[in-house]
């Protein structure tokens, strides 16, 4: 698994809970290093080791903790640059939404070996949709549901998300819009760079 | 709707930066994005070359020259600051004598969306620049993580090589950074001094007092060789008991005996180690390089260490300069008692 996305693991768990958690955690999962190089590639076996020793080491529920980390990328200032990322996606959450379908090949643009699980979006009726993650690493749907509510807040909309659990297909969440216009949301200029 | 108006409207839309102008050149109507680099006053009625200066080509000055240009890339820059650079192409609008002038940022788009403020819902849905925007920071947050990763190896590279060069119990050069630094004064040229250290008794103490008495008077010992050495000269540690001190234009025995016979004098004087006494001393071997002599510095190494055993020989704690004549001497002699301390000069 790429770097990038372990280092995400690390810095939400060293911005929320603080270094020593983290430390504990990389025992937990025996790593034998406390730091992730974000421009290097892990085995695949790391990240859910990572992901099962955080959750130990918080003494939380694993999904609980992954919804958590989703939130964390698009509302923490210190990975600022994601949101941003993610906001070229649309103007609009509704245009955000359709704009998924494209996240992994937007990822490998930028980092040409970074490969995002598949999603695919479905519209079933206005204002009623379903995100369907095929993903190697149970409970990324979770992520999702964080990155997606955080997203929503920051677009100033009002949605209700659901975890329906996961089938061959995948892991499935539905969306629904409640009020497309609820809140002012965050403003994003498309020139200000969060670098 | 009059087929002029239609038109307009559907260019504000596929053309947000679009400007349609009169036979004299007077903008007649501006795309409302274009309208944003000039956001105090209207565009419409000013002069299009009072507002944009034509870089390239270079000749035009009138309305009708720019007209003949129709379908060619235009450079242009903006008159007033922020001064940026903007193309554009022109064609004959449906209007007899009006012309449809459609612009771009170009590669000046990064600084522009800053510049006039900018946001998505001033281009086209077709338009790519969104897309160029977040390639552009992507990449630079990639870059940015690359770079930091650099760095870090790039510390870790130089640390990895201080420690391949340095003996970690002593802090002293190691055989491999004694190589390196011999290999650059032969090809310097410079004249040389060698001095081979071999401490008398250590063994002993290592085996009375144990290794951490002995670790400890060899860091004393390295202490003292670099206190009793100048700045420029080499002090390596080649061997357990063993170390090489490198004097470059050392001048003549003189100086070399001076200072080896100081080592001798503070190595011997015995150091205290959790109460107990450690009585060592040193025996030296000295030779010298000489860039005009055919003699290599294997065959000075091996010299040095001739007149090495011969302080040996003679009863320890004492130097030796390289003589030929040492090689015809007899070989050695068992190890002796602990020495009644004579540095010799």
């Amino acid at each position: 698994m790429h770097g990038l996305i372990n280092r995400a693991i690390q810095s939400f768990v060293v911005d929320s809970y603080g270094l020593e958690t983290w430390v504990e955690a990389t025992r937990i999962a025996n790593l034998g290093f406390v730091e992730f190089e974000s421009m290097l590639t892990y085995g695949d076996e790391v990240t859910p080791d990572v992901l099962n020793a955080v959750s130990n080491a918080l003494d939380r529920d694993r999904n609980e903790v992954m919804e958590d980390i989703g939130t964390y990328l698009v509302s923490n200032p210190n990975v600022e640059a994601l949101r941003r990322l993610l906001r070229f996606g649309g103007v609009n959450f509704v245009e955000f939404l359709h704009s998924l379908d494209d996240l992994p090949d937007r990822a490998r643009l930028a980092v040409s070996d970074l490969n995002l699980p598949q999603i695919e979006l479905r519209e079933h009726a206005h204002g009623h949709f379903s995100l369907v993650c095929k993903s190697s690493i149970g409970g990324y749907g979770h992520v999702m549901m964080g990155v997606l509510r955080a997203m929503a807040d920051d677009y100033g909309v009002l949605a209700v998300l659901e975890h329906e659990g996961s089938d061959e297909e995948g892991e499935t969440i539905s969306i629904t819009l409640i009020e497309t216009e609820f809140a002012e949301g965050r403003s994003f200029d498309l020139g200000a760079r969060a670098l | 709707m009059t087929g002029a108006a239609q038109l307009e409207t559907a260019l504000d839309v596929l053309c947000p930066m679009h400007l349609v102008l009169s036979e004299t050149g007077k903008v007649v109507h501006a795309g409302p994005t274009v309208q944003k680099l000039q956001p105090d006053s209207s565009l419409v009625g000013c002069g299009f070359l009072d507002v944009f200066d034509l870089k390239r080509p270079r000749t035009i000055t009138t309305m009708a020259q720019l007209r003949h240009t129709a379908g060619t890339k235009l450079h242009l820059q903006l008159r007033a600051p922020p001064h940026t650079e903007i193309k554009g192409v022109l064609m004959p609008a449906p209007e007899p004598g009006h012309s449809i002038l459609n612009l771009s940022f170009g590669i000046s788009v990064v600084d522009a969306v800053t510049d006039f403020a900018l946001t998505s819902a001033d281009f086209a849905a077709t338009d790519l620049t969104v897309e160029m925007l977040y390639l552009v920071e992507a990449k630079s947050a990639a870059m940015d993580a690359s770079r930091k990763l650099n760095l870090r190896l790039q510390g870790a590279r130089i640390a990895a090589e201080e420690q391949a060069f340095t003996d970690t119990l002593t802090g002293l050069k190691n055989r491999r950074a004694m190589d390196h630094v011999l290999a650059r004064h032969v090809e310097w040229g410079t004249r040389f001094g060698l001095m081979q250290v071999d401490l008398d008794w250590f063994k002993a103490v290592n085996d009375t007092l144990g290794h951490a008495a002995g670790d400890y008077v060899l860091q004393n010992v390295a202490r003292i060789m670099v206190e009793e050495t100048r700045e420029s000269d080499t002090v390596a540690r080649v061997g357990g008991d063993e170390f090489v001190i490198i004097l470059p234009y050392a001048n003549g025995a003189r100086v070399l005996e001076n200072i080896g016979c100081r080592i001798i004098d503070q190595l011997s004087r015995p150091m205290k180690f959790q109460g107990e006494d450690c009585q060592i001393s040193a025996s030296i071997g000295i030779a010298f390089f000489d860039p005009q002599s055919p003699t290599s510095v294997a065959e000075i190494m091996d010299d040095a260490d001739v007149a090495l055993y011969a302080s040996k020989n003679s009863g320890r704690a004492t130097q030796t300069i390289y003589h030929p004549s040492l090689r015809n001497r007899p070989l050695p002699g068992a190890e002796s008692d602990p020495p009644k301390v004579e540095a010799q000069s």
